[in-house]
């Protein structure tokens, strides 16, 4: 796949929560999204970004409207195929960590695999402990995950979403707990793994500085697009 | 294996609450196994005080006042079968004991004191004496020999009317912890009822013990259509119906009792894991996000109630031998024999176990299936 392929398409989503009292949080997106890129989607809370970023890591479906990962339609996949698709194509990122405080930072980092049915080869621990070094957890990788700081424990969550070497990366405010330098590094940190992995990411932000260093900024409003621009000669 | 290992830690993390449970169906599963003792011992108490030394299956013949006279045929048919224990013969009578002026009614029973042995324990019930060694020897049951004030060795008559009368020695006191019998009962060799009855080689009836004291009815048809229709065969259960629905009255209310305990140990278990799941639903959520199957998230908490019952049921064989040996060691009677001798099978402790076991896994069917229909979404969305 070349850097020009889509590995995302969002055609004509539409998001109606409710049934008896209606409420339409998305209207006719269309996006696409290139491989490798390193997209940031801003907008005011409650303007459906989220649910946007939940319907393309097929965490929630759309009401109308189809999303393709990699070229394949996922609108009439079945649970078990959606399943797999996003266990091996998509890594997330949330704005709580959520970490499973009964397992250590290195057991919850190397857990996708594990999800996975793979076996936990010499391979598979380095890349864990190459990842842990990249986001500076090393020292922590016996801690239980809530015996860690703030920082430490969003970072575990970047390194678990980084450990099945996903194509894409959706995170959701990813350091919307984090204070303005751990928030700097964590940014840093991903674009790092952009250039050297080559995932594409997919990054929801409140912070305007952050969103300005994307190579795509899309601003979602009331539900739709309502800016989209190509920031990649900028940055 | 991995949602074993989830499982694991699951249970791990929340020690406290483990315990607790763990705790719970092992005081469950302990109490069905000391119930199932306690009922179990009371009842072969019952039964062997009832019928573990007497007849249980006896054969006679169909006319009254009759003999039978094949008595040793019958006797080599019945040793051909595996599910009796033991058969005697008997020749028995009505009558007096005639000392001096004093005059008694006795019940004389002629056995072979070898084969009556078996049934009736007449060694170990000796008193005083020993087993008539010689035809004109008897032995005399203890309320009987107190009453006439006889010593060993005494010379007295025996009379049955319209048939004879005949001079013994008593050698020997028997007691059978029953009044009736060892106020009326005089045991003599065959030999000495036969020339006296005025009868050949003939017995009044052959008496049986089974090995299963219940399979006794069945067993009983089984000779009696084997030694046809000229003898009459009753059984024990036949004649003590009172006893057996007394019998089946505290089975089933042990029962009852035991249903009750594996509900309680059900709800419980159902209600910590249903709470479990709301503890962990963001888990869960997490790893669903992360492409857990549906399954998956479901056996987690299906392993966590098998890891319960079995910790349970380990926790609970443990508990409730020790609370029946504690039982057994500390309630005791005033001459120091345990108050009632506990029946321990093998077969019920492993079947409470299992109950515990199965019961643990059903109880997690509900937080398995809320496991398995969490939304993603939701988790997420609500953090």
């Amino acid at each position: 796949m070349d850097s020009k392929q889509n590995i995302i398409e969002i055609q004509h989503v539409n998001k109606v929560y409710g049934t008896s009292y209606k409420t339409q949080v998305l209207y006719d997106i269309n996006l696409d999204i290139k491989d490798r890129s390193f997209v940031s989607i801003i907008g005011q809370s409650g303007s459906g970004k989220s649910t946007l970023l939940n319907i393309v890591g097929t965490l929630d479906h759309p009401t109308d409207g189809d999303i393709f990962i990699a070229g394949k339609s996922t609108q009439h996949m079945k649970k078990s195929q959606i399943t797999k698709l996003r266990s091996e194509m998509i890594g997330f990122i949330f704005q709580f960590h959520y970490l499973l405080p009964e397992f250590t930072a290195y057991e919850n980092i190397i857990m996708p695999m594990r999800i996975q049915g793979k076996r936990i080869t010499p391979e598979i621990s380095n890349r864990a402990y190459e990842l842990m070094e990249l986001m500076g957890i090393l020292e922590v990788k016996d801690n239980p995950a809530n015996n860690m700081s703030g920082g430490q424990q969003q970072r575990t969550a970047i390194a678990r979403a980084l450990m099945s070497n996903p194509k894409i990366v959706l995170a959701d405010e990813p350091t919307g707990n984090l204070d303005s330098d751990s928030t700097e590094q964590v940014y840093k940190l991903l674009r790092e793994i952009n250039n050297k992995y080559h995932t594409t990411f997919l990054v929801i932000t409140h912070d305007r500085r952050i969103a300005e260093k994307a190579d795509r900024i899309i601003e979602i409003k009331d539900g739709r697009i309502n800016m989209d621009i190509d920031n990649s000669l900028n940055y | 294996m991995f949602p074993l290992k989830i499982a694991l830690r699951f249970l791990k993390k929340s020690l406290g609450q483990t315990l607790l449970i763990v705790l719970g169906i092992g005081i469950g599963i302990s109490i069905q196994i000391f119930l199932g003792s306690l009922i179990g011992g009371l009842q072969a108490d019952l039964v062997d005080s009832t019928i573990g030394n007497r007849s249980q299956i006896t054969i006679r013949n169909a006319q009254e006042d009759s003999y039978i006279s094949n008595y040793r045929e019958i006797l080599n048919d019945l040793n051909s079968e595996d599910d009796l224990k033991c058969a005697s013969t008997s020749i028995d009578a009505s009558g007096f004991l005639i000392d001096g002026e004093e005059t008694e009614p006795i019940y004389v029973r002629g056995f072979d004191f070898e084969l009556a042995d078996k049934i009736y324990d007449i060694q170990d019930n000796l008193v005083e004496g020993h087993i008539p060694s010689e035809d004109s020897q008897v032995l005399l049951g203890k309320d009987l020999f107190a009453s006439l004030k006889l010593s060993l060795n005494d010379n007295f008559k025996i009379n049955i009317p319209l048939k004879g009368e005949t001079t013994v020695e008593v050698v020997g006191v028997v007691d059978f912890k029953a009044a009736n019998i060892n106020s009326l009962w005089v045991l003599s060799p065959t030999a000495l009822m036969q020339p006296l009855l005025g009868v050949q080689d003939v017995v009044s009836q052959i008496e049986i013990q089974v090995n299963k004291v219940f399979d006794a009815k069945i067993i009983a048809q089984r000779i009696a259509n084997s030694v046809g229709q000229e003898y009459y065969v009753t059984n024990w259960m036949d004649e003590n119906e009172d006893l057996l629905s007394a019998l089946s009255a505290q089975s089933s209310s042990s029962l009852m009792i035991q249903v009750f305990v594996t509900i309680s140990v059900v709800l419980g278990i159902a209600s910590v894991l249903a709470i479990s799941v709301i503890q962990k639903s963001k888990q869960i959520g997490i790893l669903k996000a992360m492409g857990i199957k549906n399954s998956q998230a479901s056996l987690i908490f299906l392993y966590e109630g098998l890891l319960l019952g079995i910790m349970g049921a380990l926790c609970g064989v443990l508990l409730g031998v020790g609370l029946s040996l504690s039982f057994t060691t500390f309630a005791l009677t005033s001459t120091g024999e345990p108050v009632v001798n506990l029946l321990f099978d093998p077969v019920q402790i492993l079947t409470a176990a299992l109950i515990g076991i199965v019961a643990s896994a059903i109880a997690s069917l509900i937080p398995a299936w809320k496991s398995s229909k969490l939304s993603v979404i939701e988790v997420i969305r609500n953090g």
